[in-house]
């Protein structure tokens, strides 16, 4: 996929800082606005900026979409993950307070974790249908 | 190309009426994803509509019954921005007070989603989840044949 000079100049330039505030949104979502959906999100359209304009192989070879099917599922199973550790831990499912020996700090590692859940999740989701609609050219 | 605009001022709406969280997941999913997803589903299928020769006069008249039924149905909604109505009083104060003492996140959104409605959003992620796979599921294989054509 053969592109302009000046869109691939622009997109080397833009696709970091996407990224990067794709992860500021992840991990700073406790404190401003933001959180896992929209992390996953931003970072998948970072992603799919990069597929578009250095073409679909170089993105594949950066990420496989059985890679991608791993963390389609990986996220949600950590996310149901960290209910069932609630559980081990004597609490209710999806009780975080178990999860430290203050129930505030447990509370914080429960959300911090499940919005990692959440974040791979849309991202892997975003992403993979993004590469079946790509792969599956006519 | 309309929809990402009309989805970009819907998340200046949204951030006028102070709903940050939601207007920065419009922005990003309606004015980005939706957008790429639509162009690609049009460069795929083709940008001329199959004509259908009937009148469609049926589902015409479910849309209007339908359309009529909800804008019926917003007549008993309270008033925008009313302090009284009743999801401002069920649990709404309880999240608000206690939220940051009990969970140390100051974004009550996030704490609220994460943490006391775990289970909603464990099924929205579920949600998500089976949306890939579907669409996987439904494109993957066509590739899989051509594949074994070859």
């Amino acid at each position: 996929m053969p592109s302009d000079v000046v869109i691939r100049t622009l997109a080397k330039l833009l696709i970091p800082f996407v990224m990067l505030f794709a992860l500021y949104v992840q991990f700073h979502g406790d404190f401003g606005p933001g959180g896992g959906f929209q992390a996953g999100v931003i970072f998948a359209a970072g992603f799919i900026i990069y597929s578009l304009v250095f073409g679909f192989k170089n993105a594949k070879r950066l990420l496989s979409s059985a890679l991608l099917r791993w963390l389609l599922s990986g996220g949600l199973l950590l996310y149901s993950g960290v209910g069932i550790a609630c559980l081990f831990a004597g609490g209710n499912y999806l009780d975080y307070s178990t999860l430290a020996s203050d129930p505030v700090v447990g509370q914080h590692i429960g959300i911090m974790l499940v919005e990692l859940g959440v974040g791979i999740t849309v991202f892997a989701a975003m992403a993979a249908i993004f590469y079946a609609f790509e792969s599956s050219d006519p | 190309m309309l929809s990402g605009v009309f989805s970009l001022l819907m998340a200046g709406l949204f951030v006028t009426l102070d709903a940050v969280d939601v207007a920065f997941t419009e922005a990003a999913v309606g004015g980005g994803i939706t957008t790429v997803l639509l162009l690609a589903t049009i460069s795929r299928t083709g940008e001329t509509e199959k004509r259908n020769p009937a009148f469609p006069l049926i589902p015409l008249m479910i849309v209007i019954s339908t359309g009529a039924l909800l804008i019926y149905g917003t007549s008993d909604m309270p008033l925008f921005g009313d302090a009284i109505a009743p999801i401002h009083q069920h649990v709404s104060p309880l999240y608000l007070s206690e939220a940051q003492n009990k969970t140390g996140v100051p974004n009550v959104v996030t704490a609220i989603l994460a943490s006391y409605r775990g289970y909603d959003t464990l099924g929205e992620v579920t949600v998500i989840f089976s949306a890939g796979v579907g669409v996987l599921l439904l494109l993957g294989s066509k590739r899989r044949r051509d594949e074994n054509a070859v």
